[in-house]
């Protein structure tokens, strides 16, 4: 979801660098016509209904709002049966752990962005019924799992302003792939 | 189950009856009496053939009723069977399977890609339109960065890294899509999304879209399997598998990552004592595997040939080198032309074994300089905690009575 105009800041300043293919154009064979004429040009409402994604920034995260307490009756229903009533113990990956040094990266030790919680759930999750949550039952899920991890309080409200504020504990563990091949093993 | 594999692997071979007789020895009665009853009389099976018209032509031919190579499934991947296979293109039906969500079963004709973000001219192209664009092949591996099972000395090649394969694949060049949607110079990433029930997605640099991705529809010539992405699914050749979308619905250009769940809280890779991690490790290092003999074989002394694969992501392969002492001494193995970029070659070097115990072993040398690091010196690079991107050597002792087992010892600690 693309909407916002220059908004990379902090977020986005580490990784726009890193690639450097600003400027550069596509280069198919120099043979090829401007055009092959061929596909369709795509309709505003055929764009929305697939453009899902939710961006660090918050791009892309849709009205309504959820707390805790919304979430925790959401959890009851699709998702402890396989990631535990606590978020941790189940047969599913563990969402709950603040620990740092554990083996277990969970959304409190390791998620670096919020955002990325509410994009997952909402395209992904429950397993055996993805994508059939809405806006406020995907938020309400998301305040959940952020208070049991103390990153909110349990009476924050999640919505589109507040959830792309939220500082994730791990937002600074992640650097840069320094692999470039030859002799030395990184 | 991996006897039965290797008795028909081994059909035909020279010196097979000599091995039946030592695998008899090692799988008892009821074992012995299975390869007796596959074991042919001299010149009877010649005389049963030529006396009887055999089938006539079909629609789909199959393999021999001998032939039985299976993938080895779990819950979200299947696994190559490397240990039969002898040349370098995978057959469709055996190239490796990971996915998050199933296997979407899709109707070509139903089948859409959306190409939007920054770009001019927003476009949703059909499976028809992909196929009319300029077509390209191009032979390469496909390999998922978790490709490694450290397990015990009684592990298939298969199971220790059988999570890569080989497609000759055909499509359509992803810069000359991106040329005809009218691509913003500005934009750094795109965003690669699937139409399965994980709607699987990965950020991409846009270098790698202006180098040598791909949409490929084909797959060995063939439409792609839907394990493998049908009708349509975006290659991204030396890059770590996950990242290749499969099903691919939707590209958006961007001048930011998206973040993702699949680039943050999976495939990356925790480095040193664990505080931080590795994001975007998307190029595949060079790596090998010995792929015969290997477990389940028992070997008999005498002339043999080490036969394996090799591959590196930052292109051609050009060296293998290989052990037959646990790494003290090392030879270098034939490979067999043409060596191409990014893709499997077979290596080969002749061994006589003269019935001692022995540890054969291989290691890659990709034209980067870079040289595939034992287990040690990956984990002294990475740390203990790190999870994807594992190419250690790897190796497969041989004992004195000719039982070959996975050398899982290396790889402890």
């Amino acid at each position: 979801m693309v909407g916002w105009v220059g908004v990379v800041g902090i977020i986005g300043g580490l990784w726009v660098a890193a690639p450097a293919a600003a400027g550069q154009q596509p280069s198919p064979p120099s043979d090829h016509p401007d055009s092959f004429g061929l596909g369709r040009p795509a309709t505003t409402s055929e764009i929305e209904a697939l453009d899902i994604d939710v961006m660090p920034d918050g791009t892309g995260l849709p009205e309504g709002s959820g707390t805790a307490a919304d979430g925790a009756r959401t959890w009851t229903r699709t998702c402890r049966g396989c990631h535990g009533p606590d978020g941790e113990g189940g047969t599913a990956a563990p969402v709950v752990g603040r620990d740092p040094s554990s083996n277990r990266s969970t959304v409190g030790n390791y998620w670096p962005y919020a955002t990325t919680l509410y994009d997952y759930i909402n395209r992904a999750m429950p397993r055996n019924a993805p994508g059939s949550l809405t806006a406020p039952q995907v938020y309400g899920l998301v305040a959940w799992i952020l208070a049991k991890n103390d990153i909110i309080t349990t009476e924050a409200v999640m919505d589109a302003r507040t959830l792309p504020a939220v500082v994730m504990p791990a937002r600074d563990r992640f650097v840069r792939d320094d692999r470039r091949g030859g002799p030395e093993v990184r | 189950m991996a006897n039965e594999r290797i008795r028909h692997t081994d059909a035909g071979a020279p010196r097979r009856r000599e091995r039946l007789t030592r695998r008899e020895l090692l799988a008892g009665a009821a074992g012995a009496m299975g390869a007796a009853a596959v074991a042919p009389v001299a010149g009877q099976q010649s005389v049963t053939t030529t006396r009887r018209a055999g089938r006539g032509p079909n629609e789909v031919d199959q393999r021999s009723r001998f032939v039985t190579p299976q993938r080895d499934p779990s819950a979200t991947s299947s696994r190559t069977p490397l240990q039969d296979l002898r040349g370098t293109i995978t057959p469709a039906d055996l190239h490796f399977e990971r996915h998050h969500g199933g296997v979407p079963d899709i109707d070509p004709a139903q089948y859409e890609l959306l190409v939007h973000g920054m770009v001019d001219r927003p476009t949703v192209f059909s499976l028809a339109d992909l196929q009319q664009f300029p077509a390209t092949s191009r032979i390469c591996f496909l390999e998922c960065s978790g490709n490694l099972r450290r397990g015990t000395p009684e592990t298939l090649p298969q199971m220790v890294c059988g999570l890569t394969s080989q497609t000759e694949w055909t499509g359509v060049l992803l810069s000359t899509v991106l040329k005809e949607v009218g691509a913003n110079p500005d934009a750094t990433w795109f965003l690669a999304e699937g139409q399965d029930a994980a709607v699987m997605t990965r950020s991409i640099p846009m270098e790698k879209a202006f180098d040598d991705a791909m949409i490929v529809y084909a797959q060995n010539g063939d439409a792609l399997m839907p394990g493998n992405g049908y009708p349509a699914r975006l290659l991204l050749p030396g890059w770590e598998g996950n990242s290749s979308v499969k099903w691919l619905r939707r590209i958006e250009l961007a001048d930011q990552p998206f973040m993702t769940r699949e680039e943050t809280s999976k495939y990356t890779d925790p480095l040193g004592d664990g505080s931080q991690s590795r994001q975007f490790s998307f190029v595949m290092d060079a790596r090998s595997i010995i792929t015969d003999p290997a477990f389940p074989r028992v070997i008999e002394p005498g002339w043999h040939e080490i036969r394996g694969l090799a591959w590196s992501g930052r292109g051609r392969i050009t060296g293998v080198d290989v052990s037959a002492d646990g790494g003290t001494t090392w030879q270098a193995a034939t490979l067999q032309g043409p060596v191409l970029p990014k893709a499997h070659v077979r290596f080969r070097h002749r061994w006589e074994w003269g019935g001692e115990p022995a540890e054969i072993m291989s290691r890659a040398t990709d034209e980067t300089g870079y040289v595939q690091p034992t287990w040690e010196t990956l984990r002294a690079a990475r740390g203990p905690r790190t999870r994807y991107h594992q190419n250690p050597i790897t190796s497969w002792t041989v004992g004195d009575d000719g039982r070959v087992l996975f050398g899982a010892e290396r790889l402890r600690s």
